[in-house]
C-alpha cells in the first residue's frame, strides 16, 4: 500500500515543505500548514502524523496538495475548499466534513461519517468506510461530491442524501471471486431519508438492507459514463484494474421522491 | 354523513356606509379574503380565510373594516376549549401534523411577570443616567481565569503595564439586545436586510439562522452572527470567513429535538442560491447533526469551527431549554464555546408542529437561573457568555434576564414586530401579508427594509433608554454589575420551590 511520495504528488519545481508531526498538537500542526502555505509552498508532506485532528480544515486553493504519513485524527480536511489531500495509510471519522472542493484520496480505512454534508469535491477509499458514510450529501450547480470506497461500508449508507454520487465497490470483501460479490459490502438501512442524488453497488444487494426512500435500477448509459470517469481516477491512485471492477455490474439506488415528507403536515 | 361544519376563528366586518369599493383589501389581501362582485358592486369576505393579521384593517382608507374573533363558532368549556376542537376537526380531515409559527401561545406561568425590581432609596443613591455615564456595553466571549500583567518601564524611564493574556476573540455590543436567528426563507429578504441594518448601526448583532447569508446582507456580514446547523446548508469557508462569530445550533425553543424541513415548494431561485441547494428540492435539516453524538463530538465541531476560522471568532452553541440545561451548557462549557444561546420554550419559529412548540421545553427565566447558578458552582462562569432567547417583550423583561444570570437576550418576535408583524402565527403558510414571513414578491416589497431598519432600530434606542433608567434606579451604571445580581429583584407570588431555582427571595424580604 505504501509507495513514493514522489510519485504520488508528481512533485517537480514547485516549492514543497516537509513538516515532522510527530508531537505537535494538532493546533500548532495546522500553524505550520497555513505557514508554509503563506511562504507560497503549494505542496506539503506531514511526516509522523499520529491522530491530529482538523488537519486541513478551511484550508483553500486547487493547487494545493497535503501528503499525509501516518494517521491523520477526526475531521479531516473539513470544510475544505479546493485542496488535494493524500493519506497513506487509514484515516478516521469525519473527513470532508462540509467539504465544498478538493480530493481526499485514503490508501487505507476510513471511520464514520465520511463526507458529511459535504457540497462538493470527491473522497477516494481504498479500503471500507464506517458508518453513514456520505450522510447528507448535496449537490449543488457545479459542485456534485462523489464519495468511492473499494471496500465495504457500515450501516446508514447515504442517509439524508441530497445529491451527488456514492459508490461502493466491494473490492477489498470478495476480492478473489469479484463475480460473486457478497451482498454484506453495506450494513442496514442504505439510503434512509434519501432525497437525491445516486448510490452505485457493485454486485448484488439484499434489498432488505434498504432504507424506505430509495428505489432500484439499472444503471442508465449515462449513469456508468459518470462512474467511469470518477473510477479512472480513483483507479489510477490505488493502481487497480478499472476494466475488471467493471466486469461485475452495479445496481442503482434513487430515492423515488424529492419531497419524502411532503405529506406528514397538515396545512 | 353530515358534512363537518367549516371553522372560522375570525369575522371580518365591513361597514358597508363606509366602504368606497376602492378594493385596496381586494388587492393586498394575500389570503384571498376579500372579492368584489363587479354585478353588484360590492366587496364580500370569507371570514373563513382570514388569520387575523389585521392588515386590511390598517390598509382600509375609511376605516370600514374591523377583525375581530369569532365569538359563536363552537360550544367550549373549561376543558375542551375552542383551539383543541379546531385541531381534531382539521387533523380528521387531514390526517397530518398540525403546524404552527411564532412563539409558545399557551397560558404557562411567566416568571418575567412574577418578578419585581429593585430601586435605590436613602441608603445609596440612584444615578440620573440622562445626565450621568452610564453603560450598556457588553462583550461576548470567553474571558480568561486571570489576566497576567507586567509592568514595564519604558525608554523615556514611564511604566507601562503590559496585558500578556491572550483575550480569546470577543464580539462588542453596545447593547445586550441581539437579533436572533431568523434564516433567509423562513423570513423575507427585507425583513433580514431590515435587522441587518439596525443592528450594524446600533453595534449589536443579527443571526443568519441557518439558511446561508445571502450576497445583499454581505456588507452587513461583520455583524453577522452565522449559523452551522444539522443541515449545513450554505456553509462554506467563505459564510465561516465573513461572519463576525459562528453558532452551532443544536435546538430551539419552539421546537427542541427535532428536525426541520424547508418544503421544495419554498426553494425558489434565491433560496436555493443562499443555501446551496437545488430549486424545489426539500431542504431537510436533521433532528441531531450527524457527528455530533456527544459532548465530546460536540468538542470537536466547535474546534474544526475554529481551526478552520484560524481562532479568530466566537464560536458558541444554541440549544433549546430542556430539563437537563444546566449540565449540558457545563458540558458545552468545557467543550469550547465561547458563548451559549439558550432558547425558552416561548421562543418563536417560522414553522413548527403545534404539539411541540406547545409542549416541549421549559420557561426561560428558569432556565438561565439554573444555568448561571450550575456554571459558577463549577467556578466556569467567567469562561462563557450566555445569551438567553425565548419570548422577551419589553426592556424589563430583558433587565430581570440578566439580573437572573444572561449576558444578553436575543430577540426576535419582538424585532418582528417593530417590522410590522401582527402576531397572527400564520407564518409557516409563507402568505405574510406585512412582507415578513414570506418569498412572495408582491408581498415582500411591502417591506421597505430602510423603514424596517429605522423601526428595529428605534426599538434598540427604546429599550436601551429603559433599561439604564432601571439600572439608574437601582444605583447601577454598568450593566455587568446587573448581570447576576439577583438581589435587584425579588419574586412576587411564587413557591418555595421556584424560589429556590430562581434563586430569589420574594418580595418584602429584606438583603
Amino acid at each position: 500500500m505504501r509507495y513514493k511520495d514522489t510519485e504520488d504528488l508528481k512533485i517537480k519545481s514547485t516549492k514543497t515543505a516537509k513538516i515532522e508531526a510527530k508531537d505537535l498538537s494538532y493546533k500548532t500542526l495546522n500553524e505550520k500548514i497555513r505557514e508554509a502555505l503563506k511562504n507560497g509552498c503549494k505542496k506539503i508532506v506531514l511526516d509522523n502524523v499520529c491522530g491530529q485532528r482538523y488537519i486541513g480544515d478551511g484550508l483553500r486553493g486547487n493547487d494545493v496538495q497535503i501528503l499525509i504519513k501516518g494517521v491523520p485524527g477526526n475531521n479531516l480536511a473539513a470544510f475544505m475548499d479546493g485542496p488535494k489531500i493524500i493519506v497513506q495509510e487509514n484515516a478516521q471519522d469525519g473527513i470532508g466534513n462540509t467539504m465544498n472542493a478538493g480530493e481526499i484520496v485514503v490508501h487505507g480505512h476510513a471511520g464514520d461519517i465520511a463526507g458529511h454534508s459535504m457540497r462538493g469535491g470527491r473522497i477516494f477509499i481504498k479500503g471500507d468506510v464506517g458508518y453513514r458514510a456520505g450522510i447528507h450529501m448535496k449537490a449543488y450547480k457545479n459542485l456534485f461530491p462523489v464519495i468511492i470506497a473499494g471496500g465495504t461500508c457500515g450501516d446508514f449508507l447515504g442517509e439524508y442524501m441530497a445529491g451527488g454520487l456514492l459508490v461502493v465497490l466491494g473490492i477489498t470483501h470478495n476480492c478473489t471471486n469479484p463475480t460473486s460479490c457478497s451482498p454484506e459490502i453495506v450494513g442496514d438501512f442504505v439510503g434512509t431519508g434519501m432525497h437525491g442524488g445516486m448510490i452505485l453497488i457493485r454486485g448484488r444487494l439484499d434489498t432488505r438492507k434498504l432504507g424506505r426512500e430509495v428505489r432500484i435500477a439499472p444503471p442508465s448509459d449515462e449513469d456508468i459514463s459518470i462512474l467511469t470517469a470518477h473510477l479512472k481516477d480513483f483507479c489510477k491512485y490505488f493502481h487497480l484494474d478499472r476494466e475488471r471492477i467493471l466486469e461485475t455490474s452495479f445496481i442503482k439506488l434513487y430515492p423515488y421522491t424529492h419531497r419524502p415528507y411532503g405529506k406528514v403536515y397538515a396545512y | 354523513m353530515a358534512k363537518a361544519k367549516k371553522l372560522s376563528e375570525f369575522r371580518v366586518e365591513r361597514d358597508e356606509e363606509k366602504c368606497i369599493k376602492c378594493q385596496v383589501c381586494v388587492r393586498m389581501c394575500a389570503n384571498d379574503v376579500h372579492t368584489y362582485d363587479p354585478e353588484t358592486d360590492t366587496v364580500r369576505a370569507d371570514s373563513f380565510k382570514c388569520v387575523g393579521c389585521h392588515f386590511c384593517e390598517d390598509l382600509c382608507p375609511t376605516a370600514a373594516i374591523t377583525i375581530e374573533y369569532n365569538p359563536t363558532q363552537t360550544k367550549e368549556n373549561a376543558h375542551w376549549k375552542r383551539e383543541s376542537i379546531y385541531d381534531i376537526v382539521k387533523q380528521a380531515r387531514t390526517g397530518g401534523i398540525l403546524l404552527t409559527g411564532m412563539g409558545n401561545d399557551q397560558a404557562y406561568k411567566n416568571y418575567f411577570d412574577h418578578l419585581v425590581l429593585n430601586a435605590s432609596q436613602v441608603t445609596n443613591p440612584s444615578i440620573d443616567p440622562l445626565r450621568e455615564p452610564m453603560e450598556l456595553r457588553i462583550h461576548l466571549g470567553r474571558k480568561p481565569d486571570k489576566i497576567d500583567c507586567r509592568l514595564q518601564m519604558t525608554e523615556e524611564g514611564r511604566k507601562k503595564y503590559q496585558i500578556r493574556t491572550r483575550i480569546p476573540p470577543q464580539l462588542e455590543l453596545e447593547v445586550p439586545i441581539l437579533f436572533t436567528a431568523m434564516s433567509f426563507g423562513s423570513i423575507s429578504l427585507n425583513a433580514c436586510k431590515s435587522l441587518a441594518k439596525a443592528a450594524c448601526k446600533f453595534g449589536t448583532y443579527w443571526n443568519t439562522g441557518e439558511g446561508g447569508l445571502h450576497r445583499d446582507l454581505y456588507p452587513y456580514a461583520h455583524r453577522a452572527i452565522v449559523q452551522v446547523a444539522s443541515g449545513r446548508f450554505g456553509v462554506n469557508e467563505e459564510y465561516l470567513e465573513r461572519a463576525a462569530a459562528i453558532e452551532i445550533k443544536i435546538g430551539q425553543g419552539a421546537k427542541p429535538g427535532i428536525g426541520g424541513h424547508l418544503p421544495g415548494e419554498k426553494v425558489s431561485e434565491e433560496i436555493s442560491h443562499t443555501r446551496m441547494i437545488p430549486i424545489g428540492t426539500d431542504a431537510l435539516s436533521p433532528a441531531p447533526h450527524h457527528d455530533i453524538y456527544s459532548i465530546e463530538d460536540l468538542k470537536q465541531l466547535i474546534f474544526a469551527l475554529k481551526e478552520a476560522t484560524r481562532y479568530t471568532k466566537p464560536v458558541g452553541v444554541k440549544i433549546a431549554a430542556v430539563h437537563n440545561v444546566a449540565p449540558i451548557a457545563s458540558g458545552i462549557v468545557r467543550a469550547g464555546a465561547d458563548f451559549v444561546a439558550i432558547d425558552g420554550i416561548r421562543g418563536g419559529t417560522g414553522a413548527a408542529p403545534t404539539i411541540i412548540r406547545n409542549n416541549v421545553g421549559i420557561p426561560i427565566e428558569l432556565a438561565i437561573a439554573a444555568v448561571d447558578q450550575r456554571l459558577r458552582e463549577e467556578g466556569i462562569r467567567n469562561q462563557v457568555s450566555l445569551i438567553a432567547a425565548g419570548g422577551f417583550r419589553s426592556s424589563a423583561d430583558v433587565t430581570k434576564g440578566i439580573a437572573l444570570g444572561a449576558d444578553a437576550v436575543y430577540i426576535g418576535t419582538a424585532a418582528l414586530i417593530a417590522l410590522g408583524c401582527h402576531v397572527c402565527q400564520k407564518c409557516y403558510t409563507g402568505k405574510c401579508n406585512w412582507g415578513i414571513a414570506t418569498q412572495d414578491p408582491y408581498l415582500t416589497k411591502r417591506l421597505n427594509p430602510e423603514i424596517g431598519a429605522e423601526h428595529a432600530g428605534n426599538l434598540l434606542r427604546a429599550w436601551s433608554l429603559e433599561i439604564k433608567e432601571m439600572m439608574g434606579g437601582m444605583g447601577i451604571n454598568v450593566i455587568d454589575s446587573l448581570r447576576g445580581n439577583r438581589e435587584q429583584l425579588r419574586a412576587l407570588g411564587l413557591n418555595e420551590v421556584e424560589l429556590r431555582l430562581l434563586g430569589l427571595k420574594h418580595a418584602g424580604e429584606a438583603w
